[in-house]
């Protein structure tokens, strides 16, 4: 059969073919800001973690844990493009404003989920790896394909994925999971929730536009606020459990409490916001003092743990 | 005669953008592998019969 070397491209064909995303679009996959929270916690857990590891090891660690957030992230960003489109806070992510196709972002994300995990077990561990592995599977399929859009629970379950990496980073070093690490998870696992909700009260309108089912839209505002507090209050109290559990000292016990009033008290007042308040300035407090909190309790377990290690040194 | 698609001034820009990350990528990961080797292994990996 004789070729006719003359192939009808059709008009414009060079969008469809060639991508106009450059390197930057795809570090935008990674969701860097949500990254840099996790790079934090996991952090946190490898140092406060018994043992040691080589200082080489512990970086990688940290590399691989990163990589894999960012994984979750850029599937996450593959198949909520949709939704993403109609939501102002995402509308300009790389999937929806068209400059990375769909199917880009789903191999990105895939093939830097299965390198990150194998990556963590040959030259970590293979329980780290195993841990990587399940909070991205956690976070890709159970969060952002199955419960995001059939639960206003969502953000409870779905949050645990977010909670994973100080204990990814505790393994790291340890090899296992450990009532140590469970605390660190729990932390993070129940700040979730009332850090979101704030989120959501003052977001209702985009996540009703996208159709998802947030607590604001389906129960209403007032049972959100109710549990705002309630989550808020479970949260202080699981930040002072390191102080309980042996190992953090009462100073950070300390620290932790004053914190956590102060997260219940930001929450009470969400809670006493007029129904149907437009401003929700009170629960934009609450956002932004929840970030604040998480960060400053990672910090202060930080600090804790290395001026324990420089006392036991002196002495 | 087969008509090439040309690509735009801001696909060639993107691409390149593109394979200067991989070739950094690249480059990060052969230098961790060489580390990563020479902890876990230690020198020793030199000492092997031939």
């Amino acid at each position: 059969m004789a070729m006719t070397a003359e192939h009808d491209m059709g008009a414009a064909p060079t969008e469809a073919l060639f991508s106009e995303g450059n390197a930057s679009d795809y570090f935008a996959l990674l969701k860097p800001r949500v990254m840099s929270l996790v790079v934090f916690t996991a952090f946190v857990g490898l140092l406060l973690a018994p043992g040691s590891i080589h200082p080489v090891l512990g970086f990688i660690s940290i590399l691989c844990i990163a990589v894999g957030g960012g994984a979750s992230g850029a599937l996450n960003m593959w198949y909520d493009a949709d939704i993403d489109a109609v939501m102002t806070r995402t509308a300009n992510r790389p999937v929806p404003a068209g400059r990375i196709d769909a199917s880009s972002a789903f191999g990105f994300g895939l093939f830097l989920a299965i390198f990150s995990s194998v990556m963590l077990g040959l030259m970590v561990n293979w329980a780290a790896g195993a841990l990587l592995a399940f909070t991205i599977f956690f976070y890709a399929v159970v969060y952002t394909i199955w419960l995001k859009r059939s639960t206003p629970q969502n953000i409870v379950i779905g949050g645990a994925a977010g909670a994973f990496p100080p204990m990814i980073g505790w393994a790291c070093v340890t090899g296992t999971v450990s009532v140590e690490s469970i605390i660190l998870f729990l932390i993070i696992f129940l700040w979730t929730p009332a850090h979101f909700w704030a989120l959501a009260l003052f977001k209702s309108g985009d996540y009703g536009k996208a159709g998802i089912p947030m607590l604001p839209n389906v129960s209403g505002e007032s049972v959100t606020k109710t549990n705002i507090v309630v989550y808020a209050v479970l949260t202080a109290i699981a930040a002072v459990l390191p102080t309980v559990a042996g190992f953090a000292s009462l100073g950070y016990g300390a620290v932790a409490a004053a914190l956590g009033l102060a997260f219940i008290w930001y929450a009470v007042q969400v809670r006493r916001m007029p129904e149907g308040d437009v401003a929700m300035i009170a629960a934009k407090k609450m956002f932004r003092y929840s970030l604040v909190y998480l960060f400053v309790i990672f910090t202060a377990l930080l600090a804790d743990n290395l001026l324990a290690r420089l006392f036991a040194w002196v002495a | 005669m087969i008509d090439r698609v040309e690509m735009t001034e801001a696909q060639k820009k993107a691409r390149r953008s593109r394979s200067a990350a991989i070739g950094i990528a690249l480059a990060i990961l052969v230098v961790l592998f060489y580390v990563v080797t020479i902890v876990k292994v230690g020198p020793g990996i030199l000492n092997r019969p031939l």
